[in-house]
């Protein structure tokens, strides 16, 4: 073990744990403002009621992705010192942008939201809880700026021994960026519903406050049927740009070896690095990945052989991640159509198996958005910027292994500590339902 | 002249940072010491509650901003400060949780923890901050071969004296501004704390400018330039005021202690100019706001961005304060 691989474990298990409550902010904060809408024009008290037990749970969450955010900002300079010299001209903007034009927003008005209920007018509470949805979305646009010129580096020279920047708007229209944002915050739209639909079924099977979380289940299914099918469609388009701008990847995605035309895409498939070919190619579907990479069933697929071997990623896990991601997008398809159509003719009390589905479907998203981030990000290695600068050259040259074993280590032992804590209040506060004195 | 401006806001962006999450820093620092009963420390959450989290965005701002405008300072102060600075992110980390889930959990134990975690997370990110800026004010020992110091030498007397203003001074920032937020027996409590505090803050703040004149370069630009001389003018009055107006006005008071705040950071990275972090073996070495900093394009580009966004940020977060300036009734205190 040496810094950079130290750090690379520490960068991505901080991102991963980020990542367990970033995709929930993103959709369930969506969902309480409609909610709250809902309330606002009906003036139904149920709405209300729904309104702050999803609000609890939103807060319980929003805590720990905001605070692990922080630990992800400062480890650029921290851990990846020579990267952040070679490309702050660049990516530093979006960041700096996120946090003047996003954080201040989002943090604001939760604030004004939560301590708000008496103070300000139901008008401009429910303005508040819309600027927090908003804002925490647009949060995720600059992250991904920033993200995406990594993986598709765009509107730069090479001078002074560093990436400059010469075309904002390109960096910033960057289609590589809008493909991961918009597939980013839907994926995070459809952990938010099952969220929503899961607790909701909970309740259902122990038929309690049946009327709220019936409601509650509706609007997640019909939240959760369109951003599923949202986020596979982006997704079909991304991977035909990641085909466009990464080849590596995307031959990574697929185990692909050996340059073809009409590539088709095997069922089944055991890849084998070492030897640089694949162990089992069965059940093929000719001229998909073709299709899928370049709309075309006829085009031509790059191989991994067809690279430099130092330029490759690592193929098993970016391969199996992609099939699990592909595999339970195209299943919450199938589950929100069922979830919205039960919902919508009030028949989801006769189908209780349904309701213990959807109520052990809920961690699945997660599992989604975090084999995604595996697919995006180790399908980008060696780079760390993609083609231009590699993760070996880019980390802090005063590190030492002591440094980051011990700092990688109190990142363990502390958000260990604080997952279980934050996982037992939202089971605890899921399991209660609505308060009395809500 | 962009590097300037930059310059500028670089410095501004820290000292709004302290300033603002300065006094709820205080109050957490304040929590286990002030609050007798359970009233008290709902009503001490619920006086930060609507705030906290926002003003806590001002050193993500701090450093965003610099990333952008000074890359190679974003690089080398958070390399070579490395387990200071995760300290302090740890600090942060533990202080938000426990602040949001203390009035969410039954458990006594855990109960204790989390106020436990409120304050030493509270505790180490105003002391350690106050350290990192005691040593970037002296200069830290780098050279063309990278960082000489380790986290022992950061902890020497001027980062620590350094470091103890800053406790102390947010200590008193933080009563001032439950003083501010309350009435009743916890408002006289407040106050007759923050009278206490005021002396002992004026102590360090005279051994801090007295010992700057011997230990850091901080005065030189002051010397060649007098009119400058203004700012640590500035950031004495402002503790005279806070001072004189704890009896008569709680607003002029806390305001007073935000002003010495934020003209304490000025007077530092004033006389720290041109260089963000200033090398103690040579300035060669030194980082400044022209070597260290964006090409003009980007520089450009975020200053259009500052332009017009910071007036919408000042304007909501005004608005925010005003609306959360309210007093906390006696006894009605809701927690977080």
């Amino acid at each position: 073990m040496d810094a950079v691989m130290l750090s690379r474990l520490q960068f991505g298990a901080t991102a991963m744990y980020h990542f367990i409550f970033v995709p929930l902010t993103l959709g369930l904060g969506v969902l309480v403002a409609i909610m709250e809408t809902l309330h606002y024009k009906t003036k139904n008290e149920v709405y209300l009621k729904m309104t702050k037990f999803w609000g609890r749970l939103f807060l319980i969450n929003f805590v720990l992705g905001i605070v692990t955010g922080i630990t992800l900002e400062f480890q650029f300079g921290t851990n990846w010192a020579q990267y952040s010299i070679y490309v702050g001209d660049i990516f530093g903007a979006p960041l700096a942008i996120e946090a003047t034009l996003a954080f201040f927003l989002e943090s604001t008005f939760l604030g004004v939201w939560l301590f708000g209920w008496k103070r300000i007018s139901p008008k401009m509470h429910l303005i508040s809880i819309w600027l927090v949805a908003f804002s925490s979305n647009l949060s995720a646009l600059w992250i991904l700026i920033a993200n995406a010129w990594m993986q598709d580096p765009v509107g730069f020279v090479l001078r002074n021994n560093r990436a400059e920047m010469t075309n904002f708007f390109a960096v910033v229209f960057s289609p590589y960026a809008w493909l991961k944002f918009t597939h980013t915050i839907t994926a995070g739209f459809v952990v938010g519903s099952f969220f929503v639909m899961g607790i909701s079924a909970y309740h259902l099977l122990k038929k309690q406050n049946v009327e709220l979380f019936k409601k509650s289940f509706y609007i997640g299914a019909t939240f959760g049927l369109i951003a599923s099918i949202l986020v596979f469609l982006i997704g079909d388009f991304h991977a035909a740009e990641v085909a466009h701008v990464q080849p590596t990847k995307l031959a990574a995605m697929e185990s692909l070896w050996n340059t073809e035309k009409a590539a088709p895409i095997y069922l089944i498939l055991v890849p084998d690095e070492s030897k640089r070919t694949n162990m089992v190619e069965a059940f093929p579907i000719p001229s998909l990945l073709s299709l899928l990479a370049y709309h075309d069933p006829n085009a031509t697929v790059r191989g991994l052989n067809s690279f430099p071997s130092n330029d490759i990623p690592p193929v098993t896990p970016v391969f199996l991640s992609f099939r699990i991601m592909v595999g339970l997008g195209t299943l919450f398809i199938i589950l929100t159509v069922l979830a919205w159509w039960y919902a919508r003719k009030d028949k989801l009390l006769e189908h209780r198996n349904f309701l213990r589905i959807m109520l052990y479907s809920l961690p699945l998203p997660y599992v989604a958005t975090q084999v995604g981030w595996i697919v995006a990000e180790v399908g980008r290695q060696p780079w760390i910027v993609y083609g231009l600068l590699r993760t070996d050259d880019a980390v802090s040259k005063n590190l030492t292994v002591g440094d980051v074993l011990l700092t990688f280590g109190v990142f363990i032992v502390l958000y260990t500590a604080l997952a279980v804590l934050d996982f037992a209040l939202l089971i605890y506060y899921a399991r209660k339902g609505p308060l009395e004195t809500d | 002249m962009l590097n300037i401006l930059w310059f500028i806001i670089w410095g501004l962006l820290w000292a709004m940072y302290f300033a603002l999450d300065g006094f709820d820093l205080g109050i957490g620092i304040l929590f286990p010491f002030f609050a007798k009963t359970d009233q008290d420390k709902k009503t001490m959450l619920e006086s930060i509650g609507p705030v906290w989290d926002a003003n806590e965005v001002w050193l993500i701002t701090a450093g965003g901003a610099t990333f952008a405008a000074f890359p190679t300072t974003y690089a080398y102060m958070f390399s070579f400060l490395y387990l200071p600075l995760m300290l302090i992110l740890y600090g942060l980390i533990i202080r938000a949780v426990c602040l949001e889930f203390r009035y969410k959990v039954n458990n006594p134990t855990i109960i204790s923890l989390l106020e436990i975690g409120f304050f030493l997370g509270s505790l180490l990110p105003a002391l350690l901050l106050g350290v990192a800026f005691g040593n970037i004010f002296q200069g830290l020992p780098i050279d063309q071969n990278g960082y000489h110091g380790n986290l022992l030498t950061l902890l020497n007397p001027f980062g620590l004296i350094t470091g103890i203003l800053f406790v102390v001074a947010f200590l008193l920032h933080g009563s001032l501004w439950l003083s501010f937020r309350t009435e009743g027996d916890i408002n006289v409590r407040a106050k007759s704390l923050a009278k206490k505090l005021w002396f002992i803050t004026l102590f360090f703040a005279v051994l801090f400018l007295v010992s700057a004149y011997f230990v850091t370069n901080l005065y030189s630009n002051y010397f060649s330039i007098p009119i400058l001389l203004v700012v640590p003018i500035l950031c004495v009055l402002g503790l005279l005021g806070a001072g004189i107006f704890i009896n008569s006005s709680e607003i002029l008071a806390f305001l007073s202690s935000a002003i010495c705040i934020i003209f304490l950071t000025f007077t530092g990275v004033g006389g720290l100019y041109p260089n963000l972090i200033p090398s103690s073996i040579n300035n060669a070495f030194s980082l400044s706001a022209f070597n260290s900093s964006s090409s003009q394009y980007t520089l450009a580009v975020m200053t259009i961005v500052v332009i017009i966004f910071v007036p919408i940020v000042l304007f909501y977060k005004f608005w925010t304060y005003k609306t959360f300036s309210y007093k906390i009734k006696e006894g009605e205190g809701e927690g977080y």
